[in-house]
């Protein structure tokens, strides 16, 4: 399978099609309804995000808590959809690509198509699997929201399918 | 006349609730494995790691998936009881609280106005039946809401028959496409009133993936119905494919003159439901 690192250069994000199935490394913020909401509502009254959007991805999860001598505890992905209403305008300011499951609208494929991006599913109802990607984890803003908050996670091959491609094309398009 | 303490049916449901957090059933196992044989391509990946997933929770102590659900709770509890101790709610929602943090399950309940987590996953959705007998019978199911949020229910015109009540199970499935983890367990309620109709639903995705219901009519509905939603051609996490649910399961009562109540309660891949008899 093929093993990518993050953040993704053009030429990986060039080489990636909807279906292919890769290994993913690197740093990822997760993000769910509550926090979005949040950094939006920092968006709207120009105050600094608690990470920086330029190329970040966000993994829209909240974990369960870390058995003793872990990481973090199950981690899967939550379905996407509920994030659509923001997600278009993050990628336009930035964003480096989501993580979820489910299929996302138009609007979200039309701005990965302009900015060059992806969309990948992680595998749902795979949280043990991909808890144990979660290499360590600290959390940067709205504690306050326990499992909704946004936690800074460094992963290791988490198993991800690509989704929605940066040429349009999407794994839920059915004929 | 039998005592028993309602601490005891707390300490049930914290067992059942642990086990159920960290492990499929066994019908749902035998399900997906056979669905893995059927499918090819990313369909198959994605059902191999789920397989794969619970042999790490397992290993792990980590629940299979970070949605441990809202708690549903279903007791029978037989009239020849006498129940002492903490009041029935009190017991079953400490049952639920040890497990969740036990277990290192999420808190996933909240205000629905205000979102304020409660923060040890309480109140549970209890459901009390009092039936003949002596015995308790406690079922646990932790309910995810990916699935949850795609369920529906409509009130259909007598007119509209059986043939509507498969268009709306199959125009359910199809609405919620990728979003609830297909392939998806299908609960069907029908008849009742509005609210014992969803519970109907409920209590559906209480049995063992592909049992049938003993009325041969509503066998033969649930398999009809099966048949039309593997159809939809959604499939495993929504990347196409030949199994979109791995089973129907329909729980029928009678209902008024004047209508024909379905509901149809989306369950994910990740069937955990555990039962003990006390």
């Amino acid at each position: 399978m093929k093993k990518l690192r993050l953040p993704l250069t053009a030429e990986d994000i060039a080489s990636l099609h909807a279906g292919d199935a890769v290994l993913l490394s690197g740093t990822v913020y997760t993000a769910r309804d509550c926090a979005h909401k949040r950094l939006f509502e920092l968006l709207d009254n120009r105050k600094p995000l608690p990470f920086p959007l330029e190329n970040a991805v966000i993994y829209y999860a909240g974990p369960c808590p870390a058995p003793e001598g872990k990481a973090c505890g199950s981690c899967g992905p939550t379905t996407s959809a509920r994030m659509e209403t923001f997600a278009p305008r993050l990628l336009d300011l930035g964003l480096g690509g989501m993580i979820g499951k489910g299929e996302m609208n138009e609007e979200t494929a039309k701005a990965l198509v302009r900015n060059k991006k992806v969309y990948f599913a992680a595998i749902g109802g795979a949280g043990a699997i991909c808890g144990n990607a979660v290499q360590s984890m600290r959390c940067v803003a709205f504690p306050d929201l326990l499992s909704e908050a946004v936690y800074e996670m460094q992963m290791k091959d988490l198993p991800l399918v690509v989704a929605m491609d940066c040429f349009g094309e999407s794994i839920y398009r059915r004929n | 006349m039998r005592t028993v303490n309602t601490r005891e049916i707390g300490d049930c449901v914290y067992r059942l609730a642990l086990r159920a957090g960290r492990t499929l059933t066994e019908s749902c196992r035998a399900a997906l494995r056979e669905a893995e044989r059927r499918e090819e391509g990313a369909a198959r990946f994605a059902l191999r790691t789920v397989l794969e997933n619970e042999v790490c929770a397992i290993c792990e102590k980590m629940p299979v998936c970070q949605d441990t659900g809202m708690a549903v709770v279903l007791l029978e509890i037989g009239q020849e009881i006498f129940l002492e101790g903490a009041p029935l709610a009190e017991a079953v929602n400490d049952g639920v609280r040890r497990a969740y943090s036990d277990g290192n399950f999420r808190k996933s309940v909240c205000d629905p106005l205000t979102r304020k987590n409660t923060g040890d996953n309480t109140p549970a959705c209890l459901h009390v039946e009092l039936v003949g007998g002596s015995a308790i019978s406690v079922t646990f199911l932790p309910k995810g809401f990916g699935s949850e949020n795609m369920s529906a229910l409509k009130m259909l015109s007598p007119a509209e028959g059986e043939e509507g009540v498969l268009r709306f199970i199959t125009e359910t499935v199809e609405k919620a496409g990728s979003r609830p983890c297909p392939p998806v367990y299908v609960g069907v309620g029908l008849g009742g009133s509005f609210d014992s109709c969803a519970f109907l639903a409920k209590k559906a995705l209480t049995r063992e993936v592909g049992s049938r219901n003993p009325r041969a009519d509503v066998a033969r509905l649930e398999e009809e119905a099966l048949k039309r939603v593997n159809a939809l051609g959604i499939g495993a996490q929504g990347f196409g494919g030949k199994v979109t649910a791995l089973g129907v399961s329909c729980e029928i009562a009678p209902t008024h003159i004047a209508g024909l109540p379905v509901a149809v309660n989306l369950q994910c891949h990740c069937i955990r439901c555990e039962k003990e008899v006390l």
